[in-house]
This record gives C-alpha cells, sequence and structure tokens, in this order.
C-alpha cells in the first residue's frame, strides 16, 4: 500500500533530455514556464504545443508518465476553469438564473486549463529525465551565487539531498513498523479520527525513534569523514556544460525569441 | 490446528519494471507441534513466506489454510488469525513503543479485548517463559540491551497465547550467550507449551541443535524439506544454494575420507563426539565415567 508513493519519480533511459546538464533543464523549464505566460494568441499555443511535443519525444519518456503528473493538479484544474467560466463578464453565450457563462470566460478558461496543464507537463519532464542528486546538484550551483548575501546555499542543497535519499529507507521502515505492530493485534483502519490518531501511536514512536537514530548515525559517518560544510568542497562529477547543453541554449532562444515576437505581433 | 501452504505465489511490484517473483508455486502442510527451521539464502523468499502465514501479505495466487478455513476468505477474521498465529520480526525496534516493558507485552493481549489486568497477568506470564526478569518489567524498553529487548519482542508476541510462534532470525545480531538462551528458551516454550516453532535462521548449527524438520528455501521455492540428519549430507546442493551445512559435518566428512569409520551425518557436536569416540574404539560409557 505504502510502495504505491513514489516522490523523485525519475524515469530512466538514455536520450539527449536526460544527458544534459541540469542546470540546463532547470533554466529550460522555468523559460518555457513563463513563455506560457507571455504568448497570448492562438499561435502561441501552437508554438508552444510544438515546442512541448518535440521535448517529449525527444527524451523517449512514455507519455503516459507525464500524463500521470496532470492527476495530482486535477482538482485545481476543474477549480480554475470552472471559476473562470462563470466570473468572467462579457458576451452571455448561455444563461440559467444568476449561472451565465460568456464568451470571453470560456476562451479564459481553455487558456488558463492549458497553460496549467503545460506547465505541469514541462516540469515533469524535467523531474522525469533528472535524478533527485543531480537536481539538487543543479540548485546549488544556480543558486551559489546567493552565498554572497550569506545564504547557506549548500547546506540547504545537502539537507535536500539527504531528505530525498531517506524517503524510501522511512517507507520501507514504516511498512516493516506496520507489519509488526499489525502482527500483535494492531488496527491502522477502523475506528474514528481520534481512534485512529491514537492508533498510530504505535506507528510513530518506532518510526521517529528510527529516524532520529539514522540521523545520528548518517551526521557521524559524515563527521568521521570530515566532512564540514561546502567551503572549498569540491565535486566527484562537477557540472559541466557540454555542447549539448549550447545548443539547448541555443533552441530555447529561439523559442523564446519567437514567443516574444508572436506576443509583439499580437498573434 | 495446522497451516497449509496451497501452491502459493507472490509477485513483488507486478507489471512494473522492478517485477519480482518472491514465491513460486509453494506447497506446504505444517501440521501442530512440531519445530521448524526455515532457512535459506537472503532474498529466497523465506521472509516473504512467513508474513503469508499470518496473513500480512495477500498471495497473488494460491491459497493459505488455517485448519482448513481460507484466511483470504471474504469475512475471515484475521485478526484472530494474527493472535493465533504469532510472528516476531527480526528487529525488535520496529515493535516496541511503550513507556515501559510490562505496557508493551500488554498491547497485543489489549488489542485480543482483555482488560488491562488481564493483559498484565498474561504479559506476566510471557515475560518469564522468556526469561525476562521481573525486577526489570518498569524500564524503559529502549533502555534494554539488544538481547533483552529480543525477549520482550518475542513475549509481545507470546502473550497473545499463539497456537504457533514465527520467528524470523531471533539470535541475529547476539553475542554466543545471549544466543543460546534465547533459543534455548524458544525450545523450552515448545516443550512446555506445545506450540509449533517457525524459526527462521542462517546459523545451520541451530537448525542442527533444534530444529525437528529444515525446510530450505531458493529462489522462491522450497529446495529441501526433511529432518536435519536427511538434509545436512546433501553438502553439495546446500553449496550451490549459497548455504553449508554444520561445521562439524565438514570435519566429519573429512575425517570420514581420511579412513576413520564415523558416521558422516552426524549433525551436532554431541553426536559428532560419540560416533569419533565408537571409531576410535573407546566406549562412550567408560568416557563418561572418567571424566564425571
Amino acid at each position: 500500500m505504502l510502495k504505491d508513493i513514489t516522490i523523485g519519480q525519475y524515469y530512466p533511459a538514455d536520450s539527449y533530455i536526460h544527458r544534459l546538464d541540469p542546470r540546463t533543464k532547470l533554466i529550460g523549464t522555468l523559460v518555457f514556464i513563463i513563455s506560457l505566460f507571455v504568448f497570448e494568441g492562438f499561435f502561441g499555443y501552437i508554438w508552444a504545443t510544438i515546442f512541448l511535443a518535440a521535448v517529449i519525444g525527444i527524451s523517449k519518456v512514455p507519455f503516459r508518465y507525464i500524463v500521470k503528473g496532470l492527476k495530482a493538479i486535477f482538482v485545481i484544474l476543474v477549480f480554475t476553469m470552472v471559476f473562470n467560466i462563470l466570473l468572467t463578464p462579457g458576451e452571455a453565450l448561455w444563461q440559467w438564473k444568476f449561472i451565465r457563462i460568456s464568451r470571453e470566460g470560456l476562451v479564459l478558461a481553455v487558456k488558463m486549463g492549458a497553460r496549467l496543464i503545460y506547465l505541469v507537463m514541462g516540469s515533469s519532464i524535467m523531474t522525469l529525465t533528472t535524478t533527485p542528486n543531480q537536481l539538487t546538484d543543479g540548485l546549488e550551483r544556480l543558486l551559489r551565487p546567493l552565498n554572497r548575501i550569506h545564504v547557506p546555499v549548500h547546506e540547504i542543497a545537502m539537507m535536500m539531498s539527504i531528505a530525498l535519499r531517506f524517503i524510501p529507507i522511512l517507507m520501507e521502515e514504516t511498512d516493516k513498523i506496520m507489519k509488526a505492530q499489525i502482527a500483535r493485534g494492531a488496527d491502522f483502519e477502523s475506528g474514528n479520527l481520534i481512534k485512529k490518531a491514537r492508533n498510530m501511536v504505535p506507528l510513530l514512536v518506532p518510526l521517529f525513534i528510527s529516524a532520529f537514530r539514522r540521523a545520528n548515525d548518517l551526521a557521524m559517518a559524515m563527521e568521521a569523514r570530515c566532512y564540514h560544510g561546502g567551503d572549498s568542497r569540491t565535486q566527484m562529477k562537477p557540472l559541466r556544460y557540454r555542447r549539448g547543453d549550447m545548443v539547448a541554449f541555443f533552441i530555447l532562444f529561439l523559442y523564446f525569441g519567437a514567443v516574444i515576437l508572436f506576443r509583439r505581433g499580437g498573434l | 490446528m495446522s497451516i497449509e501452504v496451497k501452491d502459493v505465489s507472490f509477485v513483488y511490484s507486478p507489471g512494473t519494471a522492478y517485477e519480482i517473483r518472491a514465491l513460486d508455486h509453494i506447497n506446504l502442510s505444517i501440521p501442530d507441534g512440531q519445530f521448524i527451521g526455515m532457512i535459506g539464502h537472503t532474498g529466497s523468499g523465506k521472509s516473504t513466506l512467513i508474513q503469508h502465514l499470518n496473513a500480512l501479505i495477500r498471495p497473488t495466487s494460491g491459497q493459505i489454510l488455517y485448519n482448513g478455513e481460507d484466511v483470504w476468505a471474504e469475512g475471515y477474521d484475521r485478526r484472530r488469525l494474527r493472535s493465533q498465529v504469532g510472528l516476531v520480526f527480526q528487529y525488535p525496534e520496529h515493535q516496541l513503543f511503550e513507556s515501559d516493558v510490562l505496557s508493551d507485552v500488554c498491547f497485543g493481549p489489549m488489542n485480543q479485548g482483555l482488560s488491562r489486568e488481564e493483559a498484565e497477568v498474561q504479559a506476566m506470564k510471557a515475560l518469564r517463559q522468556v526469561g525476562f526478569p521481573e525486577s526489570e518489567v518498569k524500564r524503559s524498553p529502549f533502555e534494554l540491551s539488544g538481547g533483552q529487548k529480543k525477549r520482550v519482542a518475542i513475549a509481545g508476541v507470546l502473550a497473545m497465547n499463539p497456537q504457533i510462534l514465527i520467528l524470523d532470525e531471533p539470535a541475529a545480531g547476539l553475542d554466543p550467550k545471549g544466543r543460546d538462551e534465547i533459543l534455548g528458551q524458544i525450545a523450552l516454550l515448545h516443550r512446555e507449551r506445545l506450540i509449533t516453532i517457525i524459526l527462521v535462521s542462517h546459523s545451520m548449527e541451530d537448525m542442527a541443535n533444534y530444529a525437528q524438520r529444515m525446510i530450505v528455501m531458493n529462489r522462491g521455492q522450497v529446495a529441501m524439506d526433511g529432518a536435519p540428519g536427511d538434509i545436512f549430507p546433501r553438502i553439495e546442493e546446500l553449496e550451490g544454494m549459497g548455504l553449508s551445512a554444520p561445521q562439524i559435518t565438514y570435519i566429519m566428512h573429512e575425517l570420514a575420507k581420511n579412513g576413520l569409520v564415523v558416521q558422516k551425518d552426524a549433525t551436532t557436536v554431541l553426536e559428532a563426539r560419540d560416533s569419533i569416540l565408537e571409531a576410535l574404539g573407546r566406549s562412550r560409557r567408560g568416557r563418561r565415567e572418567k571424566t564425571c
């Protein structure tokens, strides 16, 4: 039951997108998301669709994995579209008492819906083609300038990667503890909310104890290897832009340039 | 009172890239009162199999029958089953949560619907049976040594009065003394309470010393099933599965190879000693009288 939850939904494959530097993908995703809110006209949408479809094609990630990400925003999507349809003033297409659907509302709802869907699909591509560790590495490099204003970028990135690393371990542990307690007659399913919360105690106490023990062990192991933060620390596989990244930036530049032109031209 | 495993298969995450067939058409019959040792290489399916026996896992195909009833039939009381087929997991840290030992052991019996007073009676009895000192029952379970934690964990299941007790590596991580004590207590439980014991272990010596019947698991299948004395002589087969026979069996094989007429399938040190003494022409009794 717990095995179904996955965070860090990396899809292993060998594609041009997978091989890109994580920074390129982070910047690319950001640019794509911004572009979604720059264009206004019909051509903009077609252009973004072509771009997204091309990236998905190159990434070798099956389409259904990308669509899976949409499940999470389904409720928000429906809400946004319903409110846009109902609350936008304009030429009425259909009216029943105080409920009225305007032409402008319908257009806006479709546009917003498409934007949200593209936004999620675009970021899904990034998380599906980049391992969580690569992502935190990339983030750390990109945010390094913030060190100047005393933001502990390395420490934050380290905490993020440790947290990601421990999610599957703790998940497995939860499963084992649950089984051990169920074997002693514990009941995690029935009862009202308060009873359910109380029934969680036999699960949470061993889980917390184990989490603290693991944290302690890890801290000790890191200290034993002389870890003392990010200063002058080098990496085994330093991030380096390759020719592929240059090509990707060039394409991204062309794409975004076109988006700005579309907006100027009102297309 | 018996467990019947009928053609059980289990597949982890079916239909994905990570699909693993953990159990492959298992058939087993576990009658009452046996002391069964279950052994197998890591990943051979032992843990998955024992979790099937008290319905913690639902088989992908096949049936588990307890006293002739399918435990996954609709309306079957699986909570009751779990108190009759007690399962003690390898790490006591996974189940200890109360502030003192006695309350922790009471958790199981109270889940069965007993009052605190009745549960305490059961708990004290169980703690006594695993050899936990009575003076320490008010201590926090987290302050105890590894061996004592194991005892408390076993008592926590034993207090529910199971008919069948399954123990996953109860002696792992203990020093030799603690190990002998725990296993000795389990053997005593088997004799005194007449409950069926299924002991999962990596140690061939434990199997030889305690088990009446051995089940050897390999790649999700039952590779061998029989008395330890019949299984250990099959050293080559065992080694092919990443296992080995008890050290003493190797010594006996070597002795036999070198021409000493000994009983090759001796599995415990005591048996081996007698056999060697006999081969050397010294009577067992004569020797005993001298040493005593």
